[in-house]
């Protein structure tokens, strides 16, 4: 089971199936950002299952900058997060209504 | 041995995933995700590419979420303590399309054979140790056909870092007006002694036409 491109690729769809639920699921918006993470995890995997699989290095290397690109997402998040929790005491994302209309 | 492993690392993944989605706390939820990211660790290894295990248990568990449990620190999130976890009607959303989702998914991943001797590319197990492992491989593919890619991602960072600065610096007056002083303040000082240094140079040059 080690030995084929399913395996990965099937655990790769749970995680990313996961983390897109708890996008829509949870309220906290943290938790939010953190099923996002979720899903890059799922993505990542299936990326390096690839790689592996096809003997090409392209995989790898977008693992590498889905890498970078996380990092940025979640600094950035988590920096309007802090910017928000000046201006109010409020973390649920369905409370957080004022720019909706 | 290696099917028990996989089979192992998968289930793990898979049942600390849905803690990461399920659990009331975020920094249980944090802490969970933090055992996902050392399960799938596991399957990078598994699958022969130990440099991108070390630098997914570094970056995502050695940096982004001890960022997030930093965050959760400072915000102080423990006074909603006794509301609901999850929105009430999206409740209904999600377990519909999540479920859609995965059986897509499963299905395409099911899909996939295990690609065919006329489609490998040239980076076999055999010239990966020949090159000295993962790592090499990744660079030798790093700085030639992605080094574009490469580059970009390092001015990515640096605007993120930017961003993050601008955005959770506390300003003096709390509001963007603070920003357009700043930027003049910084503008003038430095634009201030270069034209003073043209006039005088004007002025010099104005005197030895003169003479």
């Amino acid at each position: 089971m080690a030995d084929y491109l399913n395996s990965y690729l099937f655990i790769g769809a749970i995680l990313f199936t996961l983390g897109a639920f708890g996008v829509i699921v949870r309220r906290n918006i943290i938790v939010v950002l953190l099923s996002v993470e979720l899903m890059l995890q799922g993505v990542n995997l299936s990326l390096g299952a690839f790689s592996t699989f096809y003997h090409d290095m392209g995989g790898y290397m977008l693992v590498l900058l889905s890498l970078a690109i996380a990092a940025a997402e979640a600094v950035v998040g988590l920096a309007i997060l802090v910017a928000l929790s000046r201006h109010v005491d409020e973390f649920y994302v369905d409370r957080l209504k004022s720019l909706r209309w | 041995m290696s099917d028990l492993a996989c089979t192992w690392l998968g289930l793990m993944a898979t049942i600390f995933g849905l803690g990461t989605v399920l659990l009331r706390s975020p920094v249980h939820s944090a802490l969970s995700l933090v055992m996902v990211v050392f399960h799938v660790a596991g399957l990078f290894v598994l699958m022969g590419a130990g440099f991108l295990a070390a630098l997914q248990v570094i970056v995502y568990a050695g940096a982004i979420i001890v960022l997030f449990l930093f965050t959760m620190m400072l915000l102080n999130l423990e006074q909603h303590d006794n509301e609901p976890h999850m929105h009430r009607y999206q409740k209904w959303l999600g377990f519909p399309l999540g479920g859609a989702l995965l059986i897509e998914a499963t299905w395409i991943a099911l899909a996939q054979a295990n690609p065919p001797e006329t489609l490998l590319g040239k980076y076999s197990p055999e010239r990966l140790s020949e090159l000295g492992g993962t790592a090499f491989g990744i660079a030798d593919a790093m700085f030639t056909s992605y080094l574009l890619p490469f580059e970009v991602a390092g001015v990515l960072l640096l605007a993120a870092s930017v961003a993050a600065l601008s955005l959770a610096r506390k300003s003096d007056e709390d509001n963007f007006g603070a920003m357009p002083d700043m930027v003049s303040d910084a503008a003038g000082s430095m634009i201030q002694p270069s034209v003073q240094d043209s006039k005088s140079g004007q002025l010099s040059q104005e005197h030895g036409d003169d003479h």
